[in-house]
């Protein structure tokens, strides 16, 4: 490792040497005002919070509440034009691409822990998920407790996925673990027989049950294993960024918008079939539009 | 850009409780130098057969040997990647499928992948087989049978030597490669170098440390496939050809 800590050294000394902003100096807010554009960060397929629909769109709940922080801060920068450029991330690139400065915000389905606070800021909390399972419903699958020996799929780089591996570790469960590339490979794993459950965040599991030959086939349920908030990810250190793109997002909560595009997404038929994914705003999110905050649950 | 650097990492448990996330690398590498070795195997036999087929008298032999390697080589890695390990379970007899469905997902993963990579090297072998066979003079076969070789022997013993001794540089890039390519794996889910790197950015939001470390494993495993085959090609080298004294 000593080698590691020279390499390390001669990098930071190099290249990605950086000084610390002055606090009342947005870095983030000079550049958008200076380029007149702004860079937003989507997913691909995280259904129904951003994805694409059958024109090659970018749509979702947390879509469209990003598009309300980008209208905040062009108030905000009082400007009258601000070009939006989208740039499709993945659950692997998003951490990095936000940190690098590709993209200036990313609201998607990423959860707002305090491992990745280390390394990225996350506005107000968008959404609360738990983390349960999808199964067959004639599979006899009801709980985590009846998949000892079983092959289990989860998406690679989720904390379900961390969940779900130290569950087997600590109580010696023998499961498989299977873990896709995303949830659209998850999904495939577990229709095709390879898996007998498939284990994500529930709110996540109800988009892959829109897409499914017969969503009728298939039930959400087990006791959920962790509660997670949602947020947009933005570059840490920048609390002036921060604020703008909070007291947006506040506002939409506040106001009752944001119960509006709630409702457009999870009480009302969706692409890219129509389906109407039927989940009542639960007791977390009815408390996180009433006082918006940034908590992580971890 | 503000970024923490922290090469401790490594060093630390894992979030899951199974070991370091060093052991993670050294279990990734393990995959990786196992599935590629494997499918070299696979690469080198099929693929030596295919070529030497290729340039046989025999219309039909040759014309299903070029076949196979259009075949081969004209789909992309990772299409057939996915047919080997989605596809195919799916078009066998259900019972089978089945059967094969239900075995450890990564025997499932390991299979396809070996599977994979080792038939896609084959075809590209096999054109340098092909290639070696062609560039030595016509005469040489036309001697061996006139002296009374038959055609089997004169592979066995005249055309063949020299030939596997003049592709050892196209080989080595092979080798080079079915090392980077095996990194296709990860699509599948199988643990190797690749997704190991991903799962440390994932678990420990320290994306530079992890790609560094992997990059350097991957430049090291070549530089020694390198070093290994740059012997070799001194070891068996003839006089006349290539470089030989």
């Amino acid at each position: 490792m000593h080698f590691m800590k020279i390499a390390s050294a001669a990098i930071l000394a190099g290249a990605f040497a950086s000084t610390p902003l002055l606090a009342q100096e947005s870095a983030t807010l000079k550049k958008i005002k200076e380029t007149g554009s702004i860079t937003l960060g989507h997913r691909e397929s995280s259904i129904p919070f951003s994805y694409y629909d059958d024109k090659q769109q970018v749509i979702g709940y947390s879509h469209e509440l990003m598009l309300k922080a980008v209208e905040g801060i062009k108030e905000q920068l009082k400007l009258s034009k601000l070009d939006t450029k989208l740039m499709p991330v993945t659950s692997a690139n998003r951490i990095t691409l936000v940190q690098n400065g590709t993209i200036d915000i990313e609201c998607g389905s990423t959860t707002n822990n305090l491992e990745r606070q280390k390394q990225v800021g996350f506005s107000t909390t968008i959404f609360v998920i738990g983390t349960r399972l999808m199964a067959k419903k004639d599979s006899g699958i009801k709980d985590f407790a009846d998949l000892a020996g079983k092959n289990v799929v989860t998406t690679a780089g989720t904390t379900s996925e961390r969940l779900l591996r130290k569950m087997n570790e600590d109580k010696q469960m023998k499961m498989n673990v299977i873990s896709a590339k995303d949830h659209g490979e998850s999904f495939l794993t577990l229709e095709t027989g390879r898996a007998i459950a498939f284990m994500m965040d529930d709110a996540l599991l109800y988009g892959e049950m829109a897409k499914a030959k017969r969503a009728s086939d298939w039930i959400v349920t087990g006791t959920a294993q962790s509660k997670e908030a949602y947020g947009c990810m933005l570059r840490k250190d920048d609390p002036e960024f921060k604020k703008v793109v909070d007291a947006a997002l506040t506002k939409a909560m506040t106001s009752g918008e944001a119960e509006k595009i709630y409702s457009k997404w999870f009480m009302n038929p969706i692409p890219p079939k129509g389906l109407n994914l039927a989940m009542p705003l639960s007791d977390e999110m009815k408390a996180a539009f009433k006082n918006p905050n940034d908590k992580a649950f971890e | 850009m503000s970024y923490h650097w922290n090469w401790q990492v490594f060093l630390q448990p894992s979030a899951t409780g199974e070991g370091s996330y060093l052991a993670w690398l050294g279990e990734g590498l393990q995959w990786t130098i196992l599935l590629s070795l494997s499918a070299w195997v696979i690469a080198l036999v099929t693929g030596s057969i295919i070529g030497i087929l290729r340039t046989a008298p025999n219309r039909w032999l040759s014309g299903i040997a070029t076949a196979y390697v259009e075949i081969f080589r004209n789909i992309p890695l990772l299409v057939q990647l996915f047919i080997w390990y989605f596809v195919l379970p799916e078009l066998l007899p259900v019972e089978l499928g089945n059967a094969f469905k239900q075995t450890h997902p990564l025997i499932q993963q390991f299979f396809a992948a070996m599977l994979c990579l080792g038939l896609f090297t084959s075809a590209r072998v096999a054109e340098q087989v092909r290639s070696g066979i062609n560039a030595l003079p016509q005469g040489q076969t036309a001697a061996g049978l006139a002296m009374g070789l038959t055609l089997p022997q004169v592979y066995r013993y005249i055309l063949l030597p020299v030939a596997y001794r003049i592709i050892v540089p196209p080989l080595t890039s092979e080798f080079l490669n079915i090392f980077k390519n095996s990194a296709v794996a990860t699509t599948i889910g199988l643990i190797e170098l690749s997704r190991q790197a991903q799962q440390l950015v994932d678990y420990t939001a320290q994306p530079y440390e992890a790609f560094i470390a992997v990059t350097l494993l991957y430049v090291l495993i070549n530089a020694t496939v390198m070093y290994l085959m740059r012997r070799l090609e001194m070891r068996v080298r003839v006089p006349g050809y290539i470089g030989g004294k």
